[in-house]
C-alpha cells in the first residue's frame, strides 16, 4: 500500500480509508477511485460507502460472512488503485438570483473583502467549482474553492432558519441548502433549483466530483422557475 | 387491513426500522432505532422479520387505538402497558382486540421503548426504508414525529409464529458504562486527555436527542485544533468540538462530520447507549476490536436465548 494511504477502523462496523490531509482535487479523484474500486470488488456485508475530502469510509455488517476480510480486501484495493481517476464528473451549471432579498449576507462578505457587493457576486461567478462530498442532510454539496477574497470565516452567529436553496459561502466552500435547516454559512443568493428532490427521477442534483458553475438570474426569472414555494 | 390510530402521540414517537442504508455518500442519513437490540427483540416476539417498521416510543409512550384486532409487543425501556386499562406484560406478545386501546406510560428504567406489531407497520417506504428521520424530515409522515390522528397501517409481512423467547436488554439504572474503540482521531487528543476522557464520569445532559448526546465533565484537550476536513461519522462516535466537552453522536448523526473524534461505542452498547436518559451518567471503557466483536456475538447471543 502507498505510504501515503492508511486504513483505520471507525468503531467495529466501519473502516476509513485517509488520504493526504488536505482539499486538493486529486486526492478528491482519487478516493472516488477507491470507492468506485470497492464498490465493483462487491465485499460481502459491506453496507454502505462515503467518500469525503479525502477519506473513504466503508460500513459493514461486524458480524457478516467475510467481515473478518474486509480490512485485507480493501488494503489489496488501495495499493492497487490509480492515484488519477480519469473519469471526470457530471457538469452542472445551477441558476442563482444574487438579489439583497435572496443574499442577506451579500453586504458581509463584501465588507470582509473590503469590495462591492457587485465584485462578491462577479468573483462568486467566475469560478467553477468541484463537488468534494454531498453530506450534512441529503443533497447537500460541499463545493471548493472559492475566490480567497470573499472566503469569510462561517458566521460568529449561525440562524437557526436557513431558506431552502439558500446559496452560501464559508471557509472557503460554497453550498446550496436543499432543505430548511439551521446554518452558520454566510446567504449570497438563492436557487429556484432543488439539490434533493425525492419525487424526481434523479433525486440529487450534485454527486461527488461534479463541476459547477452559477449563472445569474434576476427576482423575475427567479420567482418564474422556482420550485420551492409550491410545496 | 388492521390499523392502529394514534390518540395521544406520548413525548416523541417515531417510525423506525433498521434503517435507510446505502445512501450515506449523498447525504441521506441512516436513522434507525436507538436500541437495536429492543427493536429486533420486539419484531422477533410478535413474528416478524428483524428489520420490520415498528414505533420507538421516548420517555411518555403514546396511546393507540386498534382497527381490526392485532397482536403487539413492548421491549426495551421498563415501562408499564395496558390494554384497556388491563396490563400486560412487557417482552411478550399481546392481543389487542379491535377497538381497544394500547397505552404505553409509567417509566420505571430506561428512556425508548419499542412497540412493535404482528406484520409491521407498513407505511410507504423512502430510498428502501420506513425510518423517520427528523432533521431532514425523511420517513413517513413527513418524517415528523407521530401526532393524534395518524393511522398506521399493519402489514401482512411476516416470519414465524409470535412467541416468547430472547433475554430484554439489561437496562442502565441511572447510568452505564460503553466500552468504546479508540479513533478515528486519537492521536488529535493529548495523553492527558485520553486518560482523562477513559477515567471520568460525564453526565447526558439536556441537550441530548435521537441525533446526538452532549456530554457534560472534564474538558478534553486537544494537540493542535479541534476541525478536520469533513468525512463519514458512524453511530457511536464520540466527537470533540473545541469547547473540549464530548458529543455522542446517535441514530440521527448526520453523515459527515468536520470535528475531532476520540473514540467510537461498540455494536454491542449501543442499546446500552440509546436507553440513557438526560441526568443518567456515562463511563467509558477502551476494548480492542476482538472484544468488541466478541461483546457483540453475546449481545446476538441473548436476543435468541430461551425463555428464561
Amino acid at each position: 500500500m502507498s505510504a501515503d494511504v492508511r486504513i483505520r477502523p471507525l468503531g467495529d462496523a466501519a473502516w476509513t480509508i485517509e488520504l493526504p490531509d488536505r482539499i486538493d482535487p486529486a486526492v478528491n479523484s482519487r478516493a472516488l477511485e477507491l470507492a468506485s474500486r470497492i464498490e465493483t470488488a462487491g465485499l460481502s456485508g459491506v453496507r454502505d460507502i462515503v467518500v469525503a475530502y479525502r477519506t473513504v469510509t466503508v460500513f459493514i455488517d461486524p458480524l457478516g460472512e467475510g467481515a473478518a476480510l474486509v480490512e485485507a480486501a480493501l488494503q489489496r484495493i488501495a495499493a492497487e488503485t490509480p492515484a488519477d481517476r480519469g473519469v471526470a464528473g457530471a457538469h452542472v451549471e445551477v441558476p442563482v438570483c444574487y438579489d439583497q432579498a435572496c443574499g442577506p449576507d451579500l453586504d458581509d462578505v463584501a465588507a470582509f473583502a473590503g469590495c462591492a457587493v457587485e465584485d462578491v457576486i462577479a468573483r462568486h461567478l467566475a469560478l467553477t467549482y468541484r463537488v468534494y462530498l454531498v453530506g450534512f442532510v441529503p443533497g447537500f454539496a460541499y463545493m471548493a474553492s472559492v475566490d480567497p477574497t470573499i472566503a469569510a470565516p462561517r458566521r460568529a452567529a449561525p440562524r437557526l432558519k436557513v431558506p431552502a436553496g439558500s446559496v452560501a459561502i464559508a471557509a472557503g466552500q460554497t453550498g446550496i441548502y436543499p432543505a430548511e435547516t439551521p446554518g452558520g454559512w454566510h446567504i449570497i443568493g438563492r436557487t429556484p433549483v432543488r439539490p434533493f428532490d425525492p419525487e424526481r427521477a434523479e433525486p440529487f442534483l450534485f454527486h461527488p466530483g461534479d463541476e459547477v458553475r452559477f449563472t445569474r438570474i434576476d427576482h423575475a426569472a427567479f420567482s418564474r422557475a422556482s420550485q420551492w414555494e409550491a410545496r | 387491513m388492521s390499523a392502529l390510530t394514534v390518540i395521544r402521540p406520548g413525548m416523541l414517537t417515531t417510525v423506525q426500522d433498521l434503517g435507510r442504508w446505502g445512501h450515506q455518500g449523498l447525504g441521506v442519513p441512516v436513522a434507525g432505532p436507538m436500541d437495536w437490540y429492543s427493536h429486533r427483540l420486539a419484531n422477533q416476539i410478535v413474528g416478524n422479520e428483524p428489520g420490520a417498521a415498528a414505533l420507538e416510543m421516548t420517555l411518555i409512550g403514546p396511546e393507540l387505538e386498534a382497527e381490526g384486532s392485532v397482536i403487539c409487543a413492548v421491549a426495551g425501556a421498563d415501562v408499564d402497558v395496558s390494554v384497556d386499562a388491563r396490563a400486560v406484560p412487557l417482552n411478550a406478545p399481546f392481543d389487542v382486540p379491535s377497538g381497544a386501546r394500547v397505552r404505553v406510560g409509567g417509566r420505571h428504567h430506561g428512556a425508548r421503548a419499542t412497540l412493535a406489531v404482528r406484520g409491521g407497520i407498513a407505511v410507504p417506504a423512502l430510498f428502501g426504508s420506513r425510518a423517520t428521520h427528523l432533521v431532514s424530515r425523511m420517513g413517513p409522515f413527513g418524517g415528523r414525529p407521530l401526532a393524534a390522528n395518524d393511522r398506521l397501517p399493519v402489514g401482512d409481512a411476516v416470519a414465524g409464529d409470535a412467541r416468547t423467547g430472547g433475554k430484554p436488554l439489561p437496562l442502565p439504572y441511572g447510568g452505564s458504562r460503553l466500552r468504546i474503540m479508540a479513533g478515528p482521531q486519537r492521536e488529535r487528543f493529548t495523553e492527558d486527555a485520553w486518560s482523562t476522557f477513559t477515567h471520568s464520569r460525564y453526565t447526558v445532559t439536556p441537550q441530548s436527542n435521537r441525533m446526538g448526546y452532549r456530554l457534560e465533565g472534564a474538558r478534553l484537550t486537544h494537540v493542535e485544533s479541534a476541525d478536520i476536513l469533513s468525512e463519514a461519522t458512524s453511530i457511536g462516535t464520540i466527537q470533540v468540538p473545541a469547547s473540549g466537552l464530548p458529543i455522542l453522536l446517535m441514530a440521527d448523526r448526520q453523515t459527515t462530520g468536520g470535528y475531532t473524534s476520540i473514540a467510537t461505542v461498540v455494536t454491542a452498547d449501543l442499546p446500552i447507549a440509546g436507553q440513557l436518559a438526560p441526568g443518567d451518567w456515562v463511563e467509558f471503557v477502551a476494548c480492542s476490536r476482538e472484544q468488541a466483536i466478541a461483546a457483540l456475538r453475546e449481545r446476538e447471543a441473548a436476543l435468541t436465548a430461551k425463555p428464561h
